[in-house]
């Protein structure tokens, strides 16, 4: 009898992975159920004695018990290029634990950061925080010690932790990942959040698309209840509307009213939930402060680049050969990721554009591959990382189509309280829908750029605000796609 | 309307239970219908208006049934690049009038798309062939 280790992680099993576990099982072997390593072009990944084949179907099964697979087989997965390369301090599990053995968890040095954060105390733990220059990973990068300071210091004594697991941008997975594969790391991350600002409960947040995660978080919570004590952790359920990961509509949305977007100020980390003081924080963030908390400020701060301190989980999605999940330090360049890391396309076509950050996110030439993975140098060239979820396109992208789903998909989402969204979004798409079809391109794309304007500026949140950068980044490096020649859009 | 009640029951009458009373009735029922959201308001202090601007505000959430098996295919943009939107043609072909074929923004598969969900169940690397199946199958 051997044992085989298959990946429970939706991916996994939207690939395969449960019909291959069950025929392992089948002829008498041990089937071992972990985390996804997160090389998802090779899911569903057998791995045997830490050997791994891959992408593995039913009938191969024979061939790699008889070892006679060599056409899948791997290596050593440790060693792979893919996983060897990366800095993974966030995903330091993925692919070895089972995701909700408590064991597991705790062998592997879990629960460490909430023991120290115990005996530091509240400020402490805020400091440290702090120190390690660690920021929010759900697409603002807001500094997350001064975030929990607020909180902190602020009057009342209730209190509230909020995960904003809300993950709507296209190309994004690795919340899914925490949630899925390493669900107590997210839990104690709370914990400690919770501590060190005097908070008693928190809420998940996840969106109804993701049946899996919620499934393992609600078991994960029920597990490690008493070790999170007197902290209470309570998983919540979307209900199919992107703007709800915005985080004033995320708390409209718990407390059980439309999710609309609400006018700051008042700041959630003085008024939040229920009126409390309250931190939201995104899972990848949460996720990262175990780390902290256990390894010390500076061994986070001592990866990444100028204020961009720390580790990126970098998600390398649409037409890309290799893609997956990348956790690497901040500073590496868009094209390292996209054409060493992720090996170019899928189809074997030239790369034409790639996204990155999401619907919200701008396209990118591959002129542009030089600039590097840091929250500034991307505001530099009109981008923004966002969420750190990266798709790629081949030359068969038509980015006037790109452009105008930005606007459909605005449009669709769209919480309709600031009227240049509401209505922007969809005049906008009109207009394209005559330039695609030929009309008079130069005054049509000229209204479109007045329409992002004030869409940029008269928006209360960055879905209206933001649905300029894909549209417009369009326009800026693909004229070509939209009837125009290339010198006219330099302006 | 019994299961109506044990719903309400088991969330509690504060105005943030709303939405896990509104997926339960929408799993055990299909949708929302005007009779029950009379019940929620009542159950939970609310005016109609209220409950119904939420229900309404949520894309999970429908008024009207519809008894078509449903199937779930991911149109955002990870998928477009990887063809969603060929093999939407495609999957409407197939469905006809008998199976609903809805849109969803993202699944979180973004590097295996297309994808779909069925239920719970999710699918990846479709083609016109395995969505087919799929479609077939329900
Ligand atoms: C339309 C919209 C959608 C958003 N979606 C998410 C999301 O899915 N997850 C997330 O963490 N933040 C999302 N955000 C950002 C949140 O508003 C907020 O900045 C974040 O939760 C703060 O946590 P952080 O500081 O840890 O990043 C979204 C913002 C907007 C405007
Ligand atoms: S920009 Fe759009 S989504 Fe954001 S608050 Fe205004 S209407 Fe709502
Ligand atoms: S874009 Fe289709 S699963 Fe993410």
């Amino acid at each position: 009898m051997m044992q085989i280790r298959i990946s429970d992680d939706a991916l996994a099993i939207a690939c395969g992975a449960n019909l291959l576990a069950r025929a392992f099982a089948e002829r008498g072997h041990e089937v071992v159920r972990t985390s996804s390593w997160g090389m998802h072009w090779l899911e569903p990944l057998v791995e045997i004695d830490g050997i791994g084949y891959g992408p593995v179907e039913a009938a191969h099964v024979d061939a790699i018990l008889g070892g006679t697979a060599d056409a899948l087989c791997i290596g050593r997965i440790a060693d792979h290029p893919f996983i060897a390369s990366q800095t993974r301090l966030t995903f330091a599990r993925a692919g070895m634990t089972r995701p909700t053995s408590l064991d597991d968890y705790a062998a592997t040095g879990g629960w460490a950061g909430l023991e120290r954060a115990r005996a530091l105390g509240a400020e402490a733990v805020v400091a440290e925080v702090t120190a390690s220059g660690l920021r929010g990973r759900g697409g603002a990068g807001f500094p997350a010690g001064i975030k929990w300071n607020t909180v902190r210091v602020a009057p009342g004594s209730e209190k509230y932790i909020v995960c904003n697991a809300d993950e709507g941008d296209s190309g994004t997975f690795a919340d899914r990942m925490v949630m899925e594969g390493d669900p107590f790391m997210l839990i104690e991350g709370m914990a400690i959040a919770g501590l060190a600002v005097g908070a008693g409960k928190g809420f998940i947040y996840i969106r109804s698309e993701y049946p899996h995660a919620i499934a393992k978080m609600q078991a994960a919570v029920q597990l490690s209840s008493a070790i999170v004590a007197p902290f209470e952790v309570e998983v919540r359920v979307g209900a199919g509307a992107y703007v709800c990961g915005e985080e004033t509509s995320l708390l409209n949305s718990l407390e059980g009213r439309r999710g609309e977007v609400r006018a700051k100020p008042p700041l959630p980390a003085h008024e939040g939930l229920f009126g409390c003081p309250t931190v939201i924080n995104n899972v990848l963030t949460l996720a990262a402060v175990p780390f902290v908390l256990s390894q010390g400020a500076q061994a986070y701060a001592d990866y990444g680049m100028g204020r961009s301190r720390g580790t990126m989980p970098v998600q390398i999605a649409g037409n890309v050969k290799h893609g997956g999940l990348y956790e690497t330090a901040f500073g590496i360049t868009l094209g390292e990721i996209v054409e060493k890391i992720g090996g170019g396309t899928a189809s074997g076509r030239p790369i034409r554009a790639v996204q990155v950050g999401g619907p919200l996110g701008a396209y990118f030439p591959p002129a542009l591959f030089d600039t590097p993975f840091d929250y500034e140098a991307f505001t530099a060239v009109d981008g923004l990382i966002g969420h750190g979820g990266i798709t790629v396109f081949d030359d068969s992208a038509d980015m006037a189509k790109q452009a105008r789903f930005a606007f459909e998909f605005c449009a669709a989402e769209s919480c309709g309280k600031c009227t240049p969204c509401r209505i922007g979004s969809v005049r906008g798409r009109e207009t394209l829908d005559k330039v695609i079809a030929g009309e008079a391109s130069e005054a049509n794309l000229q209204l479109v750029a007045d329409l992002c304007e004030t869409m940029k500026f008269g928006s209360l949140c960055a879905l209206g605000g933001f649905t300029p950068y894909p549209v417009m980044s369009a326009i800026t490096h693909f004229p070509e796609d939209f009837g125009l020649r290339m010198a006219e859009a330099a302006e | 309307m019994a299961e109506l009640n044990e719903i309400l029951r088991a969330h509690g009458s504060r105005q943030d239970a709303l939405l896990p009373i509104l997926h339960d009735v929408q799993a055990a029922f299909g949708h929302v219908s005007e009779v029950t959201i009379r019940e929620i308001a009542l159950h939970l202090n609310l005016s109609r208006a209220e409950v119904s601007g939420v229900v309404s505000f949520y894309h999970d959430y429908h008024r009207t049934p519809d008894p078509r098996p449903a199937i779930k295919l991911c149109r955002a943009e990870s998928c477009q690049s990887r063809g969603s939107e060929a093999l939407a043609i495609a999957a409407e072909k197939v469905a006809g009038a008998r199976v609903r074929v809805e849109t969803v923004y993202c699944l979180g598969l973004c590097s295996v798309g297309p994808n779909a969900m069925i239920g719970h169940e999710v699918h990846a690397r479709l083609d016109n062939g395995k969505v087919a199946a799929l479609i077939g199958a329900l």
